[in-house]
């Protein structure tokens, strides 16, 4: 390939890895494609990030970026990205999972590092199913949507995912959609500066799986997520989610507190 | 700053030693999920690692605990955690994790009665099995079995070089009378340890291929961090560290992870004889009951009884050939251990078509030497 023919963001990528696996239309790409252009416009060093994913769709994510980057099990990125926050914190520890990996099967996690306020950054693809095992319901999937796994209807309520995290102690909390890529990349710069355990959740359409079944385009999707959503500076508690009716999106929260490797520093000095 | 390595002779309990081999080992991290009867060792730890330097977290699970003792291996520190057998049981799934990305790191199961919840405080060795079959798909494992403070400390150290020479989890099977036993221990001075740090790439990164092994079948680690940038999952992977499903990919992987350690065994190997040069009756015992077994082996030769003891110090690999080797001579083999036949059937295989006395015991106390000597009288009558 010839020097001019090179795409702008090939040494961000691992390029003998693509085409990537996600299906046309789906949000992934866009994630991924936002991530890598934050670090590049943050001029930051690949060698001193490390990409960690769970288990699904998003958790293919981790295996296309040219950094460090580790594919964990079903749930675990969180408790096994607290650990090399823990043990380097020199490097900037990021994960990008999905809704499922995060808040069903690694929920407990998520809350706790949370609340340990452990540096890092979750970008969290949300897609309101369990996309790559076929489109089951999960933790945020609106009440009364059909999937194979609620062909009445789902009978569950959906976790709000920034209401739940600030709750949890995030010290940095948004919202944003694959729509809205310039806000997206935006809240990544800033996530990937932050000190401290932050959080964007990321609206992404899965077409093949919850659009088919739900007789939705993948065009109508992504004309959903410009059409229903509100830019609102609110607390995450109001920050309503229905990807039907009304998505509110924006950056609600960014406060400052101690990281759980700032305290534990801070308790070796002393300790010494 | 506190000396890392606490040379001396002390009256102390096996956790507490435990703990002091994982220090002097260099063990960097540390998460478990409070759990008798191995809490004392997260409660040591908790108290030395702050002025060592050493990261110690106390995790709202024992999945969490082991999924960061994986990271923080991959982040270049020698890792572990303690726990008790339903604390295994939840750590299995990463356990496998950590045998297919190859993470050195080091499982304390301080065993209890089981099944479930079964009986916290008391003893056990019911997890034999668990810690060689429980995860899912093809897998060899590591186990150390100590039967005394001062092997809860030798030990440790042991098993962290095992699992960073073979890139590897390996488990330190102890159990709750070990655990909460006091006894003299002896910590040597700081030159006198032997201490493995993992083979580390010497190929610049662009030449790096994480999952490529030299005939060692053990692959350099890089470290998060050293530049590599590489990428490494749980599914099956090539040597580049991606993914591939295909069936050779999949065959040569498995294979390779498997025989690392099983062409190793003779090397990994830990066994310790007591009289079994012209032994009619050879024992068989590991752990707490090994020590019952030593003493009723040397009752018999007392009573003219020709037993012998083979105690198992490491249980996995399992040593086939040299218990085929050991019990050529023998009328028969008497397997002791406090469960109710787990490791007696690896005996059992590798001695066939030798006879094989088993001798359970369930709950708390382990065999009295008497039972055992009872069992040797009556195959030499």
């Amino acid at each position: 390939m010839t020097e001019e023919m090179k795409h702008p963001l090939s040494d961000y990528l691992r390029m003998d890895r693509l085409p990537h696996i996600w299906c046309a239309g789906c949000g992934l790409g866009i994630i991924l494609h936002s991530y890598v252009e934050a670090i590049q416009e943050l001029s930051m060093d690949l060698d001193k990030i490390v990409t960690i994913s769970g288990i699904g769709c998003a958790g293919r994510a981790s295996g296309y970026v040219n950094t460090d980057a580790f594919h964990t099990t079903h749930g675990r990125a969180l408790p096994f990205a607290t650990g090399i926050s823990i043990s380097r914190p020199d490097l900037k520890t990021v994960v990008i999972s999905g809704d499922g990996d995060l808040f069903a099967i690694g929920g407990n996690h998520l809350i706790h590092a949370a609340r340990r306020n452990v540096d890092m950054l979750v970008i969290c693809s949300n897609n309101f199913n369990y996309g790559m095992t076929g489109a089951q319901y999960g933790p945020t999937t609106p009440l009364n949507t059909r999937t194979p796994t609620s062909p009445y209807g789902s009978i569950e309520n959906p976790f709000n995912l920034v209401a739940l995290v600030a709750s949890s102690g995030a010290t940095m909390v948004s919202r944003w959609t694959v729509y809205h890529v310039y806000h997206l990349k935006n809240a990544i710069k800033k996530g990937l500066q932050k000190k401290g355990f932050s959080f964007i959740e990321v609206i992404s359409p899965c077409t093949t799986g919850f659009g088919r079944l739900n007789k939705q385009t993948p065009i109508e999707m992504m004309r959903q997520l410009r059409d229903n959503t509100k830019i609102m500076k609110v607390h995450p508690t109001e920050a309503t989610i229905d990807p039907s009716t009304e998505i509110i999106i924006g950056d609600f929260v960014d406060v400052r507190k101690p990281t759980y490797g700032e305290i534990l520093r801070e308790l070796e000095a002393k300790a010494r | 700053m506190a000396d890392r390595v606490l040379t001396g002779t002390r009256f102390v309990h096996g956790d507490w030693a435990c703990a002091e081999g994982a220090i002097s080992a260099g063990c960097g991290y540390y998460a478990a999920y409070p759990i008798t009867p191995a809490t004392e060792i997260a409660e040591r730890i908790a108290q030395r690692f702050p002025v060592l330097g050493g990261k110690f977290i106390q995790f709202e699970d024992e999945i969490g605990a082991i999924a960061s003792v994986i990271g923080a291996s991959f982040s270049g520190l020698k890792a572990m955690t303690a726990t008790s057998g339903p604390g295994v049981s939840l750590m299995l799934e990463n356990i496998g994790l950590a045998v297919m990305t190859e993470a050195p790191c080091v499982i304390v199961n301080v065993m209890r009665g089981g099944p479930s919840t079964g009986q916290p405080t008391m003893g056990a060795q019911g997890d034999v099995m668990q810690c060689r079959w429980g995860m899912h798909g093809d897998v060899e494992t590591i186990a150390l079995a100590p039967q005394s403070v001062q092997e809860m400390y030798d030990l440790t150290v042991e098993a962290f070089n095992l699992s960073e020479a073979y890139r590897t989890p390996v488990f330190l099977l102890s159990d709750a009378n070990i655990g909460h036993l006091y006894e003299r221990l002896t910590i040597p001075r700081e030159e006198e340890l032997t201490l493995v740090d993992r083979k580390r790439p010497t190929l610049p990164p662009s030449e790096y291929l994480p999952y490529r092994a030299d005939e060692s079948l053990v692959p350099p680690m890089a470290s998060f961090g050293d530049g590599y940038r590489f990428y490494s999952t749980g599914l099956t992977h090539d040597e580049k560290g991606y993914p591939d499903m295909s069936v050779e990919t999949q065959d040569k992987l498995v294979r390779r992870l498997c025989d690392k350690i099983r062409r190793n065994t003779d090397k990994i190997t830990r066994v310790e004889a007591l009289m079994t040069d012209d032994c009619e009756v050879l024992v068989v015992a590991y752990g707490i009951a090994a020590r019952s077994a030593a003493t009723a082996v040397k009752q018999a030769r007392e009573r003219g009884l020709k037993a012998g003891l083979l105690r198992l110090v490491s249980l996995w690999p399992f040593p086939d050939k040299l218990l085929e080797k050991r019990a050529e001579d023998a009328k028969a083999v008497i397997v002791a251990e406090m469960n109710y036949g787990q490791l007696v059937r690896e005996v059992e295989r590798a001695v066939k078509p030798k006879p094989v006395r088993f001798l359970p015991k369930l709950g708390e106390n382990p065999h009295t030497p008497g039972e055992i000597l009872e069992a040797i009288r009556r195959i030499d009558a």
